[in-house]
């Protein structure tokens, strides 16, 4: 499907024309996404210096964090070595990498938005006949990146400068650099796949590598002196050393590889057919076994439950590992025992600690079963759903499926990560289960205002995310910051029994379950009533 | 004459929008039914109202003998649907998707499946996402033509489809007619239906305004006659129902309301002709008297 052919080259200046305006148009299609990313990427970094003020005020205690951190590999492994004691260095440790991870996806859904995602959309076709260079489109999609990384960079300088201003440069830079080397990755990745959604995979693939090979690499050496963290790129933001004596000669590593796969892109770019890419699609089988609307449902969704599936139990052996470790970093210090304390549980610190995992991993299940639940929802608007339901599939059916995948799912992955803990951790493999599974009452209430929300309210069926973003952000940052507990009983995690540690609490279990089938059985009439979106 | 289809009165309204006011409907078993009407006129919403994707606001309508919004999948499992506008899964190849289509009906025949994708010229190991429009809706019409169904209900299938392929489209619906089957053919292309349909609705603004055989609505309507004459014309102007007349020495143009056109010969034979052709009015200008008849309103 691919054209090498030798075709008469267009002069070099009329490739780019029309960027500006495309540009601005990109802007201006992600004048929302855009200052909501960086906005939250900018607000988690510039609140660590007083977060970390409170947890480590004094010299002894920081001291005491850096001695441990060259003891515990597991710990290091999650978030790096540190490199000094002052508030900007441990900073830039604690939430260094994750910025540049979380500036890496911004710059990697920028992208393939302006790129693959107009093209198999088809909408790149009318645009591409306008007065717009062959590699126009590409250039404003960078162009959109590096103007949101660069926002970035600015802020998170200008708000760190109380710490230093050379470091808050280095760390703004190196935050921005990775974003901008994974928004050239994805470039590539754009050209090489057909689907938006596989180039987001992949290259989203290389970042969870990047991120691996960092951790793997920072868990045998504590100075990041590791060649798999040189490997890796968020290793390479680590090795700028922020507030810690910096190398800026790093940050020529970063700007060479946006350089270098920029130009593969570009080469790429301008050697293929629109539409065309250069991982061909495989042809499917000539005739089905799918055979029911509960089949397809499967179909649609296996990929997804694998991928949960493999990221949980992983999840799960990891923090296992670390937990003996884990258990006794956060045993030296006052705060962090009481943040955990309420997290988790009270008695025991591995028990807190494994308290406070499952409930990180539950929060993150909610986010499984909100896409699994609206599913049904992206087939309905996308008129997919409208064939399937002319056959003889009641509605109800059709929705079972689904549900089936989003319920039983949810129960599957937290199992998983149970067996993931209790395997990583060499103990207690029972009570850490029953932890996990504590979890799912919670998990399915979401569910089922995703379910009510599909069914009464189709148009609002998003808010869903909303619903598992704010029980998210309660029960990640409420215990950090104080929150009052009315404010944590909004979630319905807040009211779970904490375990392992605490005592099982049948009460909230059994009514959250009773809640989350009220609003199941809701949501499923109101979407028997109601009129299919079209 | 049993009928598949029977609406009356229906009525839909979303918001403040009237898609649906009081629409009438009749096919009989076994015919091909030529539904028509402009753009917004309300040819889909009925269609999903038959399909019960939406719940009409009043009304009564019957498919195959079952209440459309309540004995859903009972009447779908005689239907067959093929939409203007076909979606697929992108990862799902043409064949799983027309195997699966047919399974959730009454079944396929594997003999006429594999018959039809051989007419269509599709690809069904092609995915989704890499099939053109016009291959989306080979890949329904293979689907619809192959399962063992009673009515098929097309809702302008052949949008995209190149002549040839329209051609095969419209063998396909005619071997279909003469196994019995009961067809609901939704079309912009008056062509595709005058040679069709055996009877026609046409709806305007949620209403039917015209239903029956292509020969009865014609009736309604004018004749075009070009004639050459020995003598002068006489009194042609005079005569009721004629219009557009124009005399040129001894050639004549006129167009004359069908129920008129017995005096109009009349009267021209008492000029001697010489020559004469009468065009019977083509679906395109009855479609298009109902249309402007709209725009005037």
């Amino acid at each position: 499907m691919t054209t090498f052919a030798l075709r008469a080259r267009p002069g070099s200046s009329r490739q780019l024309a029309g960027t500006g305006t495309l540009l601005r148009f990109a802007l201006r299609r992600d004048r929302l996404m855009m200052p909501v990313w960086i906005a939250v990427n900018a607000l988690m970094v510039l609140s660590m210096p007083n977060t970390l003020e409170s947890l480590y005020g004094t010299p002894a205690e920081r001291a005491d964090l850096i001695r441990q951190m060259g003891t515990n590999s597991s710990l290091r492994a999650m978030v790096g070595p540190v490199f000094g004691d002052s508030l900007g260095a441990l900073t830039a440790w604690r939430v260094g990498v994750y910025a540049g991870a979380l500036a890496a996806v911004m710059s990697l859904l920028v992208v393939v938005r302006h790129t693959r995602d107009e093209e198999e959309s088809g909408r790149q076709e009318l645009v591409a006949s306008g007065t717009v260079g062959r590699r126009a489109s590409l250039t404003a999609a960078l162009l959109a990146a590096a103007v949101a990384n660069g926002v970035l960079a600015l802020l998170l300088t200008a708000g760190l400068t109380g710490q230093g201003t050379t470091g808050a440069l280095a760390l703004g830079l190196g935050i921005a650099g990775v974003g901008m080397v994974f928004a050239t990755m994805a470039a590539i990745v754009a050209q090489l796949t057909e689907s938006a959604r596989l180039a987001r995979g992949l290259t989203a693939a290389v970042l969870g590598a990047a991120f691996v090979l960092r951790a793997a690499g920072d868990s045998a050496t504590d100075d990041g002196s590791s060649v798999l963290t040189w490997v890796s790129p968020l290793g390479w933001l680590e090795n700028l050393r922020p507030y810690a004596d910096e190398r800026w000669w790093v940050l020529a590593l970063l700007a060479g590889a946006v350089l270098l796969q920029g130009a593969v892109a570009y080469g790429l770019a301008g050697r293929r057919d629109i539409g065309m890419s250069f991982l061909p699609t495989r042809p499917g089988p000539a005739t089905g076994r799918l055979g029911s609307a509960g089949a397809l449902a499967w179909r649609l969704q296996r990929g997804s439950v694998l991928g949960w599936s493999i990221g949980f139990l992983l999840a799960g052996v990891v923090y296992g590992g670390m937990t003996e470790g884990a258990a006794d970093l956060v045993g030296d210090n006052e705060n962090a025992r009481r943040i955990f304390e309420r997290m988790g549980g009270r008695s025991g610190l591995t028990d807190t600690f494994l308290a406070s995992m499952t409930g990180m991993l539950g929060l993150v299940a909610a986010l499984y079963i909100v896409a699994s639940v609206l599913r049904p929802h992206g087939e309905e608007t996308s008129g997919r759903a409208e064939p399937v339901l002319a056959n003889a599939v009641g509605r109800l059916r059709w929705a079972a499926g689904h549900l089936l995948i989003a319920f039983g799912g949810s129960a599957l992955i937290m199992l998983l990560a149970g067996l993931g803990l209790a395997a990583g951790y060499g103990k207690e493999t029972g009570p850490i289960l029953g932890a996990c599974l504590v979890q799912l009452p919670a998990i399915w209430v979401i569910g089922g205002v995703a379910v009510l929300l599909h069914g009464v309210l189709p148009r609002a069926a998003a808010a869903a995310w909303g619903v598992a973003g704010t029980a998210l952000l309660i029960g990640w940052v409420g215990p950090a910051l104080d929150v009052p507990q009315a404010v944590l009983d909004v979630s319905p995690f807040g009211h779970l029994p904490k375990l392992p540690g605490g005592s099982m609490e049948w009460g909230p279990v059994v009514v959250l379950t009773g809640l989350a089938v009220v609003l199941v059985a809701a949501g499923l009439a109101g979407l028997r009533r109601r009129d299919m979106t079209t | 004459m049993t009928k598949a289809i029977t609406v009356s009165g229906l009525h839909k309204s979303f918001g403040r929008t009237h898609a649906l006011d009081g629409l009438d409907l009749e096919v009989a078993s076994g015919e091909v039914h030529g539904f028509l009407g402009p753009n917004g006129s309300g040819k889909s919403t009925t269609i999903r109202v038959l399909l019960g994707l939406l719940r009409a606001d009043s009304g009564a309508a019957q498919v195959l003998g079952h209440d459309p919004w309540t004995d859903a999948v009972e009447a779908h499992r005689r239907i067959a649907y093929v939409p203007g506008d076909v979606t697929l899964w992108r990862n799902l190849s043409g064949g799983e998707v027309i195997d699966l289509y047919g399974r959730l009906r009454g079944g396929l025949d594997p003999r006429r499946r594999a018959e039809l994708i051989e007419r269509f010229e599709l690809d069904p190991t092609k995915k989704g996402r890499t099939y053109s429009k016009g291959n989306r809706q080979k890949v329904a019409l293979v689907a619809a033509f192959a399962s063992d169904v009673d009515l098929l209900i097309l809702d302008e299938p052949t949008s995209g489809l190149d002549p040839l392929m329209e051609e095969v489209f419209q063998r396909c619906v005619a071997e279909e007619r003469d196994r019995g089957r009961t067809i609901l053919l939704s079309s912009h292309i008056l062509s595709e239906v005058e040679e069709l349909c055996d009877r026609v609705s046409i709806i305007r603004k949620g209403r039917t305004v015209e239903s029956g055989s292509l020969a009865d609505l014609r009736h309604l309507t004018r004749t075009s006659v070009v004639a050459e004459l020995a003598g002068p014309p006489n009194g042609l102007a005079n005569l009721p129902g004629v219009h557009d007349l124009d005399v040129q020495g001894r050639r004549v143009r006129l167009q004359v309301d069908t129920d008129e056109l017995d005096a109009v010969l009349r009267s021209l034979s008492e000029s001697g002709v010489r020559s004469l052709t009468s065009t019977p009015p083509t679906l395109e200008e009855l479609f298009l008297r109902h249309y402007q008849d709209e725009a005037a309103a």
